[in-house]
C-alpha cells in the first residue's frame, strides 16, 4: 500500500507498535499509534507516566533503546519512510531534520565540553559551512534562546550554568541545523515551577519564528492549553483521543480525557498536573481485555469488556471509545 | 591552581616524613647494624665508638630528624653487605629499573585503552568475550608464573630471546640505558610483557566498564540525538569522559608497576632496584631497604601528584570550582 505524498502532513505515524521482547513475554509499550504533524503545528501529547508517550517519541527520532524496538507501522517525514532507516542515514535525519529535547537539562550536556563547542559541533555536522561561520551561528542561537552576555558564555562548560539556562542551551542545540520537527520530551519537567513557563514561551516563539514542528510530551494540561495546536491523549500505549486543543479540553470525549480535564490550572502553577482518576493504569503485562480504560470508567458497558475500540471520528477529533460508535444495535 | 599544587606538595612532604619513619624504624627494630659492622672480634670500647659514631646513642627522635635530613640529601649511608654508599648502589640500578617499568607501562596502556574502548563498544562480539575472558587469566594468574612460562616458550623452546639480564647497554653519563643497542631492546621484552601483563588487563577491563557506563549517560544520548557521527559520540564524547578514572587508576598503577618490579626483576635477573631490594633483604642489609623503601614512596608521591594535575587538566569542573573556591578565600 502506497501514500501519496501529503504536503499538509511533515509527519505521518501509521499503526506504530513498539515492543520489548521479555523473558517472559513480549510487552507492547505502544499500540498501535496513528497520528500526523503539520508543517509548524505543535502536537501536544499528555497521559500518566508509562502511557508511551517517551517510547512513541524515541521510535520517531530512531533512538528507541534495545531490546525495544518498532515492530510494526510505519514513520513518515514529508512522506519518506524513516522507520527502519540504517543508522548512518538516520543519523543524518536526527539533528537536520528532526531534533530532541530531553527532560533533564542537567545530564544531557557533556561536562567536559564548552557550550559553544557542543553547539559548533553539531552544527558543523549538519551544514556544509566554516569553523568560524559556525561560531557565529551558534553564538547567534544562544542569543535567540535568551543567554545572557552569550559572547561570555559561548566558552563556558555546562556546570557554569544554572537548570534553565541549560535548557535554554539544549534548545539552542536541538534547533541548531533548523530542523523541522523538534521532538520535546518533557521538556520542563526537571526544571523549577518558576521557570518552567519561561521555557514553554521560549520554545513555542523559536518553533513559529522558523515554522518548526513540536511533538510536546509533558504531564502538564495547563502547557498543553497555551501552547499546543492539537492534542493527543495517550493511555496503557493508545491513542484515546487526538484533536484540536480547544474541542479537546472544552468537549473531551473520551471518559479518560474527561477525567483528565477536572481542572486545568494556569501554566506553571504546582497544581498543573493531570487531575487523578481514581485506580491506575495498567501495568503493560496486564492491560485488560477489551478496552484497556474499562477498569476506571465509569461509563464502562459490556461491549468495552469484550472488544477493544478502534479510533471514531466525531467532528475534528478521533476518539478511541464505543459511545461514540453510531451501530445502535450494540450500545446498551 | 597555585594554591592547589602547593597543598598538594605539603600532602607530599607529610606522607614522606611518614614513610621516612618507618624506614627508620628498621633500624630500630630490625636486626643489630653494630654487631653486623664489627664481626667477631671487638672490645666494649670500639662498640662504644662506633656506637657513637653512627650517632645510636642519640635520642630516638634526634636520630630519626638526622636520618630525615641526610635522606632528603640522598644520604642513606653505607650498606653493610656491599660496603659502598647506598645512594650509589641505587643509582646505577635506576635506570634498569625505570625503563623496564616505562616500558611495561607504556605497554599496558597502549594495548589496554584499545581493547577496553574496543570491548566497550562492541559488548556482544566473539572476539570481546575472548578478550574478557582471556583477560581474567592474565588477572589471576601471577606474575611470576607469567615470567616462568614466557622464558619457558620464548627462550628455551624458541630460543628467540634472551632469558635473564639487560644484554648491552650504553651509559650517558650515569644513566646505563638498554634502548640504544639491539640486545639490551630484545632484553627487554619478556620482563615489560611480564610486567605489564597485570596492569594491562586491568586497564582494559577498566576502561571497558566506564565505556558502558558512559554510554548510558543522558549526554551521549542526546548526542546521538543530535545527530552526531559514531566517531565523534565514542572518542570524542565518550572516552574523554572516561579518562578521568583511568588517569586515577593508571597513574597508581605506574607506582605499582615500579613496586611490582621486584618480583619481575628477580624471575628475569634483571640488574635493577627490586633485584637489589631482594638481595639485600636476605643480608638483612638495613640501609638499602630502607633506602629502597622511601625512594618507591618518592615515586608514588610524584605521580600521585602527576595524576591529580592531569585530572586537572581534563575535567573543567575541578578547575573552575577549585578557582572560584580559591577566589573566594576557601
Ligand atoms: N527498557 C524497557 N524494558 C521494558 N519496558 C520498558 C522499557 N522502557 C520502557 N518500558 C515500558 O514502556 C512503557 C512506556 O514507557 P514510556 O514511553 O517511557 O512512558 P511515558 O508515557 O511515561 O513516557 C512503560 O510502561 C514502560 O514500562
Ligand atoms: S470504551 Fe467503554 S470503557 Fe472504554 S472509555 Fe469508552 S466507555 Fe469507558
Ligand atoms: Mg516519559
Amino acid at each position: 500500500m502506497t501514500m501519496a505524498p501529503d504536503r499538509t502532513k511533515l509527519l505521518e505515524v501509521r499503526n506504530l507498535r513498539v515492543e520489548f521482547p521479555m523473558r517472559r513475554g513480549t510487552l507492547v509499550a505502544v499500540d498501535d499509534v496513528s497520528f500526523d504533524i503539520a508543517p509548524g503545528e505543535v502536537l501536544g501529547v499528555v497521559g500518566e507516566s508509562g502511557a508511551g508517550k517517551s517510547m512513541t517519541g524515541a521510535a520517531i527520532i530512531g533512538l528507541l533503546e534495545p531490546p525495544g524496538r518498532i515492530a510494526g507501522g510505519e514513520i513518515r517525514l514529508d512522506g519518506r519512510r524513516i522507520d527502519g532507516l540504517p543508522y548512518e542515514k538516520m543519523r543524518r535525519v536526527r539533528g537536520r531534520e528532526i531534533g530532541a529535547i530531553f527532560q533533564d537539562p542537567l545530564t544531557s550536556l557533556n561536562p567536559l565540553y564548552t557550550v559553544g563547542r557542543q553547539l559548533v559541533e553539531t552544527i558543523l555536522t549538519h551544514l556544509d559551512m566554516s569553523e568560524k561561520a559556525a561560531r557565529e551561528r551558534a553564538l547567534q542561537l544562544l542569543q535567540d534562546v535568551g543567554i545572557p552576555a552569550a559572547e561570555r558564555r559561548i566558552d563556558h562548560y555546562p556546570h557554569q550554568f544554572s537548570g534553565g539556562m541549560r535548557q535554554r542551551v539544549v534548545i539552542a542545540l536541538a534547533l541548531s541545523a533548523n530542523p523541522r520537527l523538534i521532538v520535546a520530551d518533557e521538556p520542563t519537567t526537571a526544571l523549577d515551577v518558576s521557570i518552567q513557563a519561561q521555557i514553554i514561551t521560549l520554545i513555542k516563539r523559536l518553533c513559529r519564528e522558523h515554522g518548526t514542528a513540536v511533538m510536546l510530551v509533558t504531564h502538564d494540561m495547563g502547557v498543553i492549553a497555551e501552547t499546543a495546536d492539537r492534542v493527543a491523549v495517550m493511555y496503557a500505549g493508545r491513542i484515546a483521543e487526538i484533536g484540536p486543543v480547544r474541542d479537546v479540553i472544552s468537549r473531551a470525549r473520551h471518559p479518560y480525557t474527561e477525567g483528565l480535564m477536572g481542572s486545568i490550572p494556569k501554566i506553571g502553577e504546582a497544581g498543573g498536573r493531570l487531575a487523578q482518576i481514581d485506580g491506575a493504569m495498567p501495568r503493560l503485562s496486564a492491560i485488560p481485555k477489551g478496552c484497556a480504560f474499562n477498569p476506571r470508567c465509569a461509563k464502562a458497558f459490556e461491549r468495552c469488556r469484550a472488544e477493544r475500540p478502534e479510533p471514531l471520528t466525531v467532528d475534528a477529533t478521533d476518539v478511541a471509545c464505543w459511545l461514540y460508535d453510531p451501530a445502535p444495535a450494540v450500545r446498551r | 591552581m597555585i594554591a592547589f599544587v602547593i597543598r598538594r606538595l605539603l600532602q607530599a612532604v607529610l606522607v614522606m616524613m611518614a614513610v621516612g619513619f618507618v624506614a627508620f624504624s628498621l633500624f630500630a627494630y630490625v636486626g643489630d647494624p653494630v654487631a653486623i659492622m664489627l664481626g667477631q672480634d671487638f672490645t666494649a670500647e670500639s662498640r662504644r665508638l662506633l656506637v657513637h659514631e653512627l650517632g645510636l646513642d642519640q635520642p630516638f627522635f634526634v636520630q630519626y630528624v638526622h636520618f630525615l635530613l641526610n635522606a632528603a640529601q640522598g644520604n642513606f649511608g653505607i650498606s653493610y653487605r656491599l660496603a659502598r654508599p647506598v645512594s650509589e648502589l641505587l643509582l646505577e640500578r635506576l635506570p634498569a629499573t625505570l625503563e623496564l617499568s616505562l616500558c611495561a607501562a607504556a605497554l599496558a596502556l597502549a594495548v589496554g585503552v584499545p581493547l577496553g574502548v574496543y570491548t566497550g563498544l562492541n559488548r556482544e562480539s566473539w572476539l570481546s568475550r575472548l578478550l574478557l575472558t582471556v583477560s581474567l587469566v592474565g588477572v589471576s594468574l601471577p606474575t611470576f608464573l607469567i615470567g616462568i612460562l614466557l622464558i619457558l616458550v620464548f627462550s628455551v623452546v624458541l630460543g628467540w630471546l634472551p632469558s635473564f639480564g639487560r644484554g648491552t647497554t650504553v651509559a650517558l653519563g650515569w644513566w646505563t640505558t638498554g634502548f640504544l643497542t639491539e640486545s639490551g631492546l630484545r632484553a627487554l621484552i619478556l620482563p615489560s610483557v611480564t610486567l605489564a601483563m597485570f596492569q594491562m588487563t586491568l586497564i582494559m577491563r577498566l576502561v571497558r566498564s566506564e565505556m558502558l557506563e558512559v554510554l548510558r549517560t543522558d549526554y551521549i544520548k542526546f548526542a546521538r540525538a543530535r545527530g552526531l557521527s559514531d566517531r565523534a559520540i565514542n572518542f570524542g564524547h565518550a572516552l574523554k569522559n572516561t579518562l578521568v578514572p583511568v588517569i586515577t587508576i593508571t597513574g597508581l598503577q605506574l607506582g605499582g608497576i615500579i613496586a611490582f618490579a621486584i618480583v619481575t626483576e628477580t624471575v628475569f635477573q634483571w640488574p635493577g632496584m627490586g633485584f637489589l631490594f631482594i638481595q639485600s633483604v636476605s643480608a638483612a642489609d638495613i640501609p638499602v631497604m630502607a633506602a629502597y623503601l622511601v625512594l618507591i614512596a618518592f615515586f608514588f608521591v610524584m605521580i600521585n601528584l602527576v595524576v591529580d594535575l592531569l585530572y586537572y587538566g581534563v575535567d573543567p569542573r575541578l578547575r573552575i570550582d577549585r578557582a572560584a573556591a580559591a577566589g573566594h578565600g576557601h
